[in-house]
Formats: structure tokens, C-alpha cells, sequence
């Protein structure tokens, strides 16, 4: 009896398998490597000033949201309002990547959708992208008061997200004290 | 006019046929290098392959990190450490995919030992059953039929 049915058996073992494996979650999303380590060090021109240089030192002593993006793209929009509503609030302070873009072109995008950014990094050539491991826009880190990366997010930050996931760890890190 | 961009485009041209021998290892390696790293973005190819800014942006990577003394097992490590081991188009064999190394070997082996083991239970039950009284008389009278 069991010999009879073996194939079949084992077919819907691998069917169960495939079917689990293929399903799972989105190939895209990567599992991070940087989750716990420091930011990683850099220097690049901020947006607005390019005789300004910004380093990873900037995030030592408080708690921050890193956003990676770019005026080329299109879901940084969707998600745009989201950061605006952050900054409103007031919860913590976001410091933009301005990814691959050309001055002019994320100085203009900021004037028309608004700027949620404390300060923008501006990362023509990938340099702190890849150092992050980005694979795409928009991306989002939350640093620790330490410099560390704690959290990251691929993908668009929606309110729900924000509220859901972000909000409480942000407020934990904000308490944590420094050892 | 013409004639002075064209002499500037050729020397723009020549200036790969001069490249030095070292940047020209370097390319050697930064090819060899790239087509090991995938690119994350379209993720089925590796960055020297891919038109995606992302690979274009690995590729210059890889090759100021040559420029600047890097080895290529340093630079592996380096895009690894960013990006996990999926950045590899090569799996490591470590622990967690040592299942997908040696399963494909161990099916083989398990394969063979089944089918010889099959196939040698298989001789061993054939039996050929006597003829009965009834089966011999029908065997005779066929064969005699001829005579």
C-alpha cells in the first residue's frame, strides 16, 4: 500500500515545499547585513550646500530616521506625506539620502512636496548607498543614539507602518540610556 | 570643426588602447570580480551584466577598491558584509546551505542503493511455478500436434 502510493507522496511533500518556499515573502527584500552595526563612516556634500560635508558622526547622541531617496522615484511620493507628518510630530528627527540625483533635480523635488529632512546627504555616486546596502528607493534605517542601526525598513513608510512598527521603537531608543 | 572633433573623439578612443598594464589588470580582475557579485536589483545577473544604475555604481566600486590596494577576496568581503551572502551569484558551502551542496549527491546515492537493493529483491522472489497435470497434458498435445 504504502509502496503504491511513495510517488505520490513524495510529489506532494515537493509540492509543499515549493509551494512554501516560493510564496514566503518578496524576493526583493534582502535581509539586511547592517542591522546592529554602526553606521557605516562617510563624507559627502550636503544637498544644499556643497561645501558642507556631512559624516556619519552627525548621528551620535540622539535617536534618528535615515530615509534613502531620490527625485527619480515615483514611490518616494506616495511616501513623502508620511515623512511630513513625522516631522510635524515631531518624533524624531530624519535625515534624508538623496540618492543618485542630480542637485538641481532633489532641490526642486523638495521645494514641491515639502522637506521632512533635517539635513540631506547627497550621494551622487552611491558611495553610502552601497555602504548601506541599499537595493532600492525609498529605504529607511532607524539609528540608535549610538550610531547604530537598529532597524530597517524597504519600501514605502506608511502611516499604518509608521504607528505600527516604527513609532515604539523609536520611543524605546529614545529612552534607552547610553552605556 | 568636424575634422577637430573627430581627432578629439579618437583620442578619446585611444585613451583605452594606452591604459596601463595596471589598470588593465585591474579590469581583468574587476570583471572576473563582478561577474561573481549579483546585482541586487535584477537579481538573476551579475552587476557586469546589469544596466541598472545600482550595478553600474557596484562595478566603479569594485574597481576604485582594486585601484586602491584592495584584493579580490577583500573586495567579495566587502560587498558581503553590506549585503549578505546573497550578493554572492556562487553560494558559499557553510551550515545553511549545505542541503542545497550535497542533497542533490545524497538522492543520487540513495537512488542507486534503492534500485540495486529493488532489484536484487526482484530475482530473488522469482519463482517459476510447476506445471500442473492439466497444464503438461495441454503442453504434449500441442507439441505432438506437429508429428
Amino acid at each position: 500500500m504504502i509502496r503504491r502510493f511513495a510517488p505520490l507522496i513524495i510529489f506532494a511533500v515537493l509540492v509543499a515545499a515549493f509551494g512554501y518556499g516560493l510564496t514566503r515573502d518578496d524576493p526583493r527584500i534582502l535581509d539586511s547585513a547592517m542591522i546592529d552595526k554602526p553606521m557605516p563612516e562617510f563624507s559627502l556634500p550636503s544637498l544644499y550646500e556643497p561645501e558642507l560635508m556631512l559624516s556619519d558622526s552627525m548621528f551620535k547622541g540622539q535617536v534618528s530616521l535615515v530615509n534613502v531617496f531620490g527625485s527619480w522615484c515615483v514611490a518616494c511620493v506616495q511616501e513623502h506625506q508620511t515623512l511630513m507628518d513625522i516631522k510635524q510630530s515631531g518624533a524624531v528627527p530624519i535625515i534624508g539620502v538623496d540618492w543618485r540625483d542630480t542637485r538641481e533635480a532633489g532641490q526642486r523635488w523638495l521645494a514641491r512636496y515639502g522637506d521632512p529632512y533635517d539635513s540631506v546627504i547627497f550621494d551622487e555616486d552611491s558611495l553610502l548607498a552601497i555602504d548601506l546596502g541599499i537595493t532600492g528607493a525609498p529605504e529607511s534605517f532607524i539609528l540608535g543614539k549610538d550610531g547604530r542601526i537598529r532597524y530597517k525598513h524597504v519600501g514605502i513608510i506608511t502611516r499604518e507602518i509608521w504607528s505600527r512598527e516604527i513609532k515604539a521603537l523609536v520611543q524605546a531608543l529614545q529612552n534607552e540610556v547610553p552605556s | 570643426m568636424r575634422a577637430v572633433l573627430f581627432i578629439v573623439m579618437s583620442l578619446c578612443l585611444s585613451i583605452f588602447a594606452f591604459a596601463a598594464p595596471e589598470d588593465q589588470d585591474i579590469e581583468i580582475r574587476a570583471k572576473a570580480v563582478g561577474h561573481s557579485l549579483r546585482c541586487v536589483v535584477c537579481q538573476n545577473q551579475s552587476i557586469e551584466e546589469s544596466d541598472a544604475t545600482l550595478a553600474e555604481d557596484m562595478r566603479r566600486l569594485v574597481r576604485s577598491r582594486m585601484k586602491k590596494g584592495d584584493s579580490d577576496a577583500e573586495v567579495i568581503a566587502f560587498m558581503r558584509d553590506r549585503y549578505g551572502d546573497y550578493v554572492l551569484l556562487k553560494p558559499p558551502v557553510q551550515s545553511n546551505t549545505y542541503i542545497l551542496w550535497f542533497a542533490p549527491f545524497v538522492l543520487v546515492l540513495l537512488g542507486g542503493v534503492w534500485f540495486f537493493v529493488a532489484a536484487r529483491a526482484k530475482v530473488a522472489t522469482q519463482e517459476v511455478a510447476p506445471l500442473s497435470d492439466e497444464d503438461r497434458r495441454i503442453l504434449d498435445a500441442v507439441l505432438n500436434e506437429t508429428d
